[in-house]
């Protein structure tokens, strides 16, 4: 089998081990670490969230796929510092203050990492301030933001009017997701976008970042 | 008052109480502090939802305790306290519903995820539950709740932990489902089935559902459980699915209509009958009123 294929397919099943020894595999038979990425690890990650949202596979079979795929990043990490390769963008995700309820969060963690995102995940319970500052700091064009309580929801609105005060609009995008979230609030508040789910979240930060 | 398993098995149905957590806003319990720090601030609060239930006419009464076992309480610095937490809980609904009505301990998932998935070890999920549930026990509740999973790993380390603690204390264990186009599943991936299998072998008494739907989708769960178990049934059923009105959740489903349906339940051969979150005791008084009426 093809060893990208070969990457994908136990990036699937979860092995660890085998993404990482395949992986350095290709890495030795000077396949470009762009295309073990694309093709291996993003490839197999695309296949575990298509069957997340068809309910055909469980939150245990994405967090043992994300295990295996972080095995794999972690090998191709340093050649692409070395080689100078930009990620396709930086995101900041965290939960919002008052709410320590992280797994949808993690969740579009996973995902965005399995799309070549870099994600900065501050965690829960996260104030306003440290969503904008890290997003300023680290150069990031997209926070994401998480609610499971519906009580924590206006915290939201306050990073959406920080980004307004600091003249950030437009440059740094906001996309909120969680149980108790609608598009219907994320336009009240004035939020970029809505994710209905985790897949949904790579996808509207892909649009996020095209947009000018 | 009468052994519950021998009631259950005369085929008598009791009724639960409803949600603790929405109640616990209305009394001023803010967001982001975990519900079970109340237990050592306003016990008083406690008794007070403890008699409007029973007052509704629950048989019934859960204590609050969904997150106070050691692992849980460590999110927020709180495992040193487990003891007091736990106590406290069982003699505030103790203290107001003496035998007139069952005393529930309520027991929660732990927060952590199990290897290999996770980080944590059986060891550690079955040890926490152990520590909570024996306190329980010893502060004298009737019954063990384990509720609100969606592991089935982590519901049979809890059963079985009440089962060797208590051997004699009745265990109900119940899981949530969400609707998907597979039929129901929990978020782990657990169906009815295999939760009823799973579930039986651990030990629980009383099996069942609780949270993450309407008492419509309840109903469809209750006969899937109905057809793969022989044991007692329980279903907790949320208010519907909450809209946020004004910054606020809003329950759809009326006390009216959630009595109205409850009437399927009964005839899907469900023995106990309460509310989860969304529900209030007024949604108790109705469903309690259709039990009396149509459960003869």
């Amino acid at each position: 089998m093809d060893i990208l294929k070969e990457i994908s397919e136990c990036l699937q099943q979860g092995d660890d081990q085998k993404v990482f020894a395949f992986t350095k595999q290709a890495i030795e038979e000077k396949v470009p670490p762009k295309e073990i990425l694309e093709c291996g690890l993003i490839g197999g990650m695309n296949i575990i969230g298509e069957k997340y949202r068809a309910f055909e596979i469980f939150l245990p079979d994405v967090l043992m796929a994300a295990k295996a795929m972080y095995a794999g990043m972690d090998l191709l990490k340093p050649l692409f510092i070395k080689e100078g390769i930009p990620t396709v963008g930086k995101v900041v995700i965290g939960t919002v203050q008052g709410d320590l309820h992280d797994l949808g969060k993690n969740l579009v963690g996973i995902m965005l990492k399995g799309a070549g995102f870099e994600v900065i995940d501050l965690g829960n319970n996260v104030p306003p301030e440290r969503f904008v500052e890290t997003a300023k700091k680290e150069g990031a064009y997209v926070i994401g933001m998480s609610a499971l309580l519906t009580t924590t929801m206006p915290v939201m609105k306050r990073v959406v009017d920080l980004v307004k005060e600091e003249g950030l609009s437009g440059r740094i995008k906001i996309i909120i997701g969680g149980a108790p979230v609608t598009e219907e609030f994320a336009q009240k508040i004035g939020a970029d976008a809505y994710a209905y789910d985790s897949v949904d979240a790579v996808e509207s930060v892909k649009k996020l970042l095209k947009k000018p | 008052m009468k052994n519950l398993l021998k009631r259950l098995k005369n085929e008598e149905v009791l009724v639960a109480d409803g949600a603790m957590g929405t109640m616990l806003m209305d009394f001023g319990f803010k967001p982001g502090e975990p519900p079970e720090s109340f237990n050592l601030t306003h016990p008083e609060v406690l008794e007070e939802i403890a008699s409007l239930y029973l007052d509704a006419g629950a048989d019934i009464i859960q204590t609050n305790t969904f997150g106070a076992s050691p692992l849980k309480l460590s999110f927020y610095s709180l495992e040193d306290k487990t003891e007091e937490i736990n106590r406290n809980a069982v003699l505030s609904v103790r203290k107001v519903v003496g035998d007139r009505a069952f005393v529930s301990a309520s027991c929660g998932p732990s927060g952590k995820l199990l290897k290999p998935y996770g980080d944590t070890e059986p060891e550690q999920i079955y040890n926490s539950f152990e520590r909570q549930i024996n306190i329980l026990i010893s502060s004298g509740v009737d019954i063990i709740c384990v509720e609100t999973m969606t592991d089935l790993k982590e519901a049979r380390l809890a059963v079985k932990a009440a089962k060797t603690v208590s051997p004699s204390t009745p265990v109900m264990a119940t899981m949530t489902f969400d609707p998907t186009p597979r039929g129901f599943y929990t978020v782990m991936g657990t169906n009815i089935e295999d939760a009823v299998k799973g579930l039986e072998k651990a030990g629980a008494d009383i099996i069942g559902s609780n949270c993450g739907n309407g008492i419509e989708n309840m109903i469809k769960i209750a006969k899937e459980f109905r057809e793969s178990s022989r044991l007692p049934l329980i279903i907790q059923s949320n208010a519907g699915i909450p809209e946020i009105k004004d910054n606020k959740p809003v329950y759809p489903e009326t006390p009216e209509f959630m009595a109205e349906k409850a009437k399927d339940l009964i005839l899907s051969g469900v023995s106990i009958i309460g509310g989860c979150c969304g529900t209030t005791p007024e949604h108790t008084r109705e469903i309690r009123r259709v039990v009396d009426r149509y459960h003869v």
